[in-house]
């Protein structure tokens, strides 16, 4: 099942009792695709997590993750995870957390070393191996559980929320990490609703709010084109309604925003706005920002 | 087999902890102390005309050492509950079964495991501790209890009784409700043989009836009086014979063993309530 997409979900959903948590998830993730799953907090980013791992069974629908069904021991040995709310044994060491990951992974003994010694090189706890975690702070601990989730170079890592206890180094560091993964060809489930972080590492996304995909796509095509903010005065209503040929027209005080413009068109707008009788103070061509578009996906003036 | 490292992971973590330290040092302070108290025992003769005879050393010796003894299934019932009660459900608060079942390990390798870790742990401290004691006991006073092993059948038996419960209850309910509950049904059951030995000794069956039932849904008091039955020597058995009926009421004697169809209902017991704790473990949402 090597050609099987690495998630695929069909109206997943799932309800605790009057209270929908998901509601009929349908995706489907490519091999070695780096996917940024976004949303508020309270969207059921988690509980798609623990449904496709099998923590917890689904309502309804169904779901298949590396071409197996939900659950399944062959899939789930190549499946590496960081929770969202994660603790480690705090009697044990970095080093028997992460032994004992490689056992329950099936990883053969003989390369326990090597695993566990590159896991704590990668995450930078090369010198912590042999500390207790219950001398770790919480951003340590992060750093461990994401070098549980590498072990055994897993075909799909997924990591729920892995920078919440992390300081910006230890945000930088794991965004490198990411991409990395994403550079061999791992596939990478991402929970966050850290927009910047998504932005900068995942190819492909999906905007989840109240249980439900409000939209899913690559990055590019998601934010949908280009956007130009034009200063610009002396336009009248008639003349504003003109010039939507180029795009979404929005005022913004003196300024006009045009959205979905193709950027070789904008001389062509300016000339437009000139002949219309407005006089141009300022151009600024941009791209929307994932949090501009996440704002405006869940409704909220930005 | 992923269950043995579960095992081998519950018996680290108790090990590890400083429950096990406390027990241990208190352990060996309570037989230290009990020693010197047996070594009192061939002086308690000393202001009367005759000393006291070895028949009289052995009486006194076997029922010191059946109290000293209670005290320790006490002990090991107590800790046993204290141990199993938070075992699944301390780990389910704190997230770290997240990490753990997402792995392709089953929640029927998980939950065993951890009662093997458990037992292991039981194991590893009755043992040794109950045959210190006795070894002590035969070097101050030479005597010994007829039935040393079946003894340490017994009440490792009822340990592994209130363990299963108290796991049982930890895959739904947080440690120290499990704990209370586990400790709570064992001093009923224990109430319960005592009721049904007042109905035994008054002809009473109804509260004969109790009894039975008590030793049957939760059968720790029932192991109870066969660890006491091996702990007593012939003569002892003989004298309280002589007083019928009505020594059934007392809880610290047995005339008989349990009946081999009550070890065999223990076993069933046992493995009943861990195939429940399991099945109910399956079905808790992560």
């Amino acid at each position: 099942m090597i050609d099987a997409p690495a998630i695929r979900t069909h109206e997943l959903a799932k309800r605790y009792g009057s209270i929908t948590a998901l509601a009929g998830l349908t995706m489907t993730i490519p091999r070695g695709d780096v996917f940024g799953f976004l949303g508020p907090n309270g969207a059921g980013k988690t509980t798609a997590v623990k449904l496709l791992l099998g923590l917890t069974p689904p309502t309804s629908g169904d779901a298949e993750v590396l071409g197996a069904a939900i659950g399944d021991r062959e899939a789930l040995r190549r499946v590496g995870y960081l929770p969202e709310l994660f603790r480690y044994q705090t009697w044990l060491s970095a080093r028997e957390v992460l032994a004992l990951h490689c056992e329950l992974a099936g990883i053969d003994r003989a390369a326990w070393q090597r695993e566990i010694e590159d896991a704590l090189a990668i995450v930078g706890l090369p010198d912590r191996g042999s500390s207790r975690v219950g001398t770790f702070s919480k951003g340590m601990q992060q750093r461990l559980g994401l070098g549980v989730a590498l072990l055994g170079a897993p075909d799909l890592v997924v990591l729920d929320e892995p920078t919440s206890a992390l300081d910006p180094v230890g945000r930088h560091d794991v965004r490198e990490i990411i991409r990395g993964l994403g550079e061999r060809g791992t596939t990478v489930f991402l929970n966050s609703h850290l927009l910047s972080e998504v932005e900068q590492v995942c190819h492909r996304v999906a905007i989840v709010d109240r249980g439900r995909v409000v939209a899913e796509g690559g990055l590019d095509a998601l934010l949908g084109g280009d956007t130009v903010r034009i200063r610009a005065t002396g336009l009248d209503r008639a003349a504003m309604t003109g010039l939507s040929r180029f795009g979404q027209v929005d005022e913004d005080g003196d300024w006009l925003v045009i959205r979905g413009i193709d950027t070789e068109r904008v001389p062509e707008l300016v000339v437009d706005i000139v002949r219309l009788g407005g006089r141009v103070y300022a151009v600024e061509p941009r791209h929307e920002s994932l949090e501009d578009r996440f704002l405006r996906l869940l409704g909220q003036p930005n | 087999m992923l269950a043995l490292a579960v095992a081998r992971l519950q018996l680290q973590e108790l090990l590890r902890r400083r429950l096990f330290l406390v027990l241990l040092v208190l352990t060996i302070l309570v037989i230290a102390l009990t020693t010197w108290g047996f070594s009192r025992i061939p002086t308690l003769g000393a202001n009367r005309p005759t000393p006291i005879t070895p028949t009289e050393i052995a009486a006194v010796a076997s029922q010191l050492l059946i109290l000293v003894m209670f005290m320790f299934s006490f002990v090991l019932a107590f800790s046993a509950v204290f141990a199993a009660a938070p075992a699944i459900s301390a780990e389910v608060e704190s997230g770290i079964t997240l990490a753990l079942l997402a792995r392709p390990i089953t929640r029927l390798e998980y939950v065993v495991g951890k009662w093997l870790g458990l037992v292991a742990t039981v194991l590893a401290y009755a043992i040794p501790a109950a045959a210190v004691q006795m070894v002590l006991v035969q070097l101050v006073v030479g005597y010994s209890p007829p039935h040393p092993i079946e003894f340490l059948a017994f009440v490792i038996g009822e340990a592994v009784v209130v363990l299963t419960l108290s796991l049982l209850l930890s895959t739904r309910f947080a440690g120290m409700v499990g704990g209370v509950s586990g400790l709570i049904l064992w001093g009923l059951a224990w109430m319960g043989g005592i009721v049904g030995g007042i109905g035994l000794a008054f002809d009473n069956a109804t509260l004969t009836h109790v009894g039975t039932a008590s030793k049957l849904i939760l059968p720790t008091d029932g192991l109870w009086r066969g660890a006491v039955w091996s702990l007593e020597p012939a003569s002892l058995t003989a004298a309280m014979r002589g007083a019928g009926a009505a020594a059934a009421a007392n809880p610290f004697f047995a005339a008989d063993p349990p009946p081999s169809a009550y070890v065999a209902w223990t076993v069933i017991w046992i493995t009943a309530v861990l195939a429940f704790a399991v099945w109910s473990f399956t079905r808790k949402e992560l």
